[in-house]
């Protein structure tokens, strides 16, 4: 699904460059669930905007699903992360004037669904994360596990390839955590591809794989036994 | 331009606008102000226009009087101070020379300009009023309202010198009991009795006459006074395209070349030219409509950039918005149509309520002057200027929206999401 292949990636400081990612190689398969970890100037945030498309690779090359990700332009980039990715964000970036359910059909508005459609695809997502009866409130009348899970939600609306979670737990505490990670796992189970980062080791514990990142090469990775949150939640 | 026409993109910035209420008034009200000055400004202008329209209804725009005085320097073996008399022939020469005159009407008047009004006497009551011999043309220059049942002077009267008078609503006042109809009715003028055919209304507005003046014909003022040829002024309307100012001239020309006075004598003649001091009402009126177009327009202009500004503002702190949109799908030229529209859309907000506001107040005015002693009606604003504003408005609006726009979309999604 992710082919990855010797990237670089260095960001102009000045008149310094600091060189964030030293030649990647990494590859992700459908179906995975792949932790990426590393203390924080590891380069993991960086990797995961590549993968995005919301930052672009200096040498190297991407490939998405087969489609070779270079020198997009902003519209092109648009396309894909609508086509192929969902995100998830630790600080859960839902729209705060939308309620919940408008929150999660925004992808599919701009994939171009129907009004109706959307609304009921909405409802569908919100009801597999369990939050059906909170369509109609706004972002402020909902917990912060409410909040990414609604996330999760409109992440998942789009029906995107790849899921893109950056420390989706990193706003939480452990127990709503644990619920996050339960329905990231859920989702894992139908057959979705996750990414997240994390610098959590129980959070990690949670994936299928971890990757280790440090000073921008990866020094690990590793397929782990997989520690179900439910037996926490 | 199809997503113009596709219901999701209206819903979505009606969703972005009714969910910032705070925003949309605060911005919505510089250009709802605008447009409600520039309505009201305008449509005030054009009332004051309506008013001095109507105000000069009842008499010809393009008039003037011309009456003779004493010559001021010596012609042709004359002396100076020859006092001058207009002749019922002046009248023929001058519409046989000058052919922009429309209407002319010689009069002879007594109790104007100095001279003893009228003794005249009904039964018990009497009163001393201002007499005028006049043509049946006299109305074609100034209007004269005649009351029910009654009429004005015409050919008939003038051929067989009836003595026949049309009075004024004063007379009537001061010589009738109340309910009682004067035509029919006789008056002593002088020493002569006259049937009374018509009473004649207070014009509103501008007026030649009072409501005091009375009316014969020429021919029976001539027999009565024995006045001969003589003429007190000329009452003369010119085509509405004539340069007055120039037929006026041109009068003044003729009459010191048949009266035999010195062309460069200012004197001979005196007159009052009625349309060009109403050109210069006119002319006031045009400016303050100028003026009033130059203000709104002003206003307007301030209240769209208002609205750019805002809008930016609104954008920097919509960043994070903007770049989840981004992130999750929304190309640059969605983002950047989607703040236009805003931007469109609230500017087409405010123009129709600042209209529709503009328009009340200026139905309130109306309603307020309608009866006033004030040369003001009809307060209104032409549709194509509203259309016009209005177009003036979405034009700027698409134009301001711009700004703020392309700052959205020069935002990397990464840094607007990065920003905490």
């Amino acid at each position: 699904m992710i082919e990855i292949k010797d990237l670089h990636k260095s960001y102009k400081m000045g008149s310094n460059s600091l060189h964030v990612l030293k030649g990647i190689n990494f590859s992700v398969k459908e179906g995975e669930l792949v932790a990426i970890m590393g203390s924080s100037g590891s380069g993991k945030s960086t990797l995961l905007n590549i993968l995005g498309m919301l930052d672009e690779l200096d040498e190297g090359s991407y490939d998405l699903d087969g489609v070779p990700i270079k020198n997009l332009n902003e519209t092109k980039a648009a396309q894909y992360r609508n086509k192929f990715l969902g995100f998830v964000f630790q600080s859960f970036n839902l729209i705060n004037y939308k309620s919940a359910m408008e929150n999660v059909a925004l992808p599919l508005y701009y994939q171009k669904v129907g009004r109706k459609e959307r609304q009921e695809k909405a409802l569908k997502y919100l009801e597999q994360v369990g939050l059906k009866e909170w369509a109609t409130h706004l972002p402020n009348e909902l917990s912060g596990g409410q909040k990414q899970r609604v996330a999760i939600a409109r992440a998942m609306a789009a029906e995107p390839k790849v899921l893109l979670a950056d420390e989706p737990t990193g706003a939480l505490d452990s127990k709503t955590s644990y619920e996050v990670m339960d329905l990231i796992q859920k989702i894992n189970d139908q057959g979705n591809t996750i990414l997240l980062v994390t610098h959590e080791p129980d959070i990690a514990d949670m994936c299928k794989r971890i990757v280790h990142l440090k000073d921008g090469v990866i020094i690990e990775d590793k397929k782990v036994e997989q520690v179900r949150a439910s037996q926490y939640v | 331009m199809k997503f113009l026409f596709d219901s999701n993109t209206w819903q979505e910035i009606f969703g972005s606008i009714s969910k910032n209420k705070t925003r949309t008034i605060i911005t919505v009200i510089g250009v709802l102000w605008g447009i409600f000055i520039y309505v009201a400004l305008s449509g005030a202008a054009k009332g004051l226009d309506n008013g001095f329209d109507k105000a000069f209804k009842t008499v010809a725009m393009n008039s003037m009087f011309v009456w003779a005085q004493n010559t001021s320097m010596p012609y042709d073996g004359f002396k100076t101070g020859r006092p001058m008399q207009l002749k019922l022939g002046d009248v023929e020469t001058l519409e046989n020379r000058i052919p922009e005159i429309q209407y002319i009407a010689p009069r002879i008047t007594q109790g104007q300009f100095g001279s003893k009004p009228v003794y005249t006497v009904r039964g018990q009551k009497s009163g001393s009023y201002t007499l005028n011999g006049d043509y049946p043309i006299y109305t074609k220059i100034s209007t004269k309202k005649i009351f029910d049942g009654g009429r004005f002077i015409n050919q008939e009267d003038m051929d067989q010198a009836r003595k026949v008078i049309v009075i004024g609503e004063r007379v009537q006042q001061e010589l009738y009991k109340k309910g009682e109809d004067p035509v029919g009715s006789y008056v002593r003028v002088g020493n002569v009795y006259f049937q009374v055919i018509g009473v004649h209304k207070l014009a509103q507005g501008v007026s030649f006459d009072s409501d005091s003046a009375m009316f014969i014909p020429f021919s029976t003022y001539r027999k009565l006074y024995n006045s001969g040829d003589n003429v007190g002024y000329l009452c003369i309307a010119a085509y509405d395209d004539a340069d007055v100012v120039q037929v006026e001239k041109d009068i003044k020309a003729i009459l010191k070349s048949t009266h035999r006075v010195n062309p460069k004598d200012e004197r001979a003649f005196g007159s009052f030219n009625l349309g060009e001091r109403f050109g210069e009402i006119m002319g006031f009126a045009d400016g303050l409509t100028f003026m009033s177009l130059v203000v709104g327009i002003a206003t307007i202009l301030a209240g769209v950039i208002g609205i750019g500004n805002i809008l930016l503002i609104s954008v920097k702190e919509r960043t994070k918005e903007l770049g989840v949109r981004r992130a999750l799908g929304a190309t640059p030229s969605e983002v950047r149509n989607q703040i236009i529209l805003e931007s469109v859309f609230l500017t087409l907000i405010a123009g129709v309520v600042g209209i529709i506001l503009g328009a009340g107040l200026l139905s309130g005015l109306n309603a307020f002057t309608k009866d006033a002693d004030f040369p003001y009606a009809n307060p209104t604003v032409p549709i194509p200027y509203v259309l016009g504003a209005l177009a003036i408005m979405v034009i700027l609006g698409t134009l301001i929206g711009l700004i703020p726009a392309q700052r959205a979309v020069s935002i990397k999604p990464i840094d607007a999401l990065r920003e905490e």
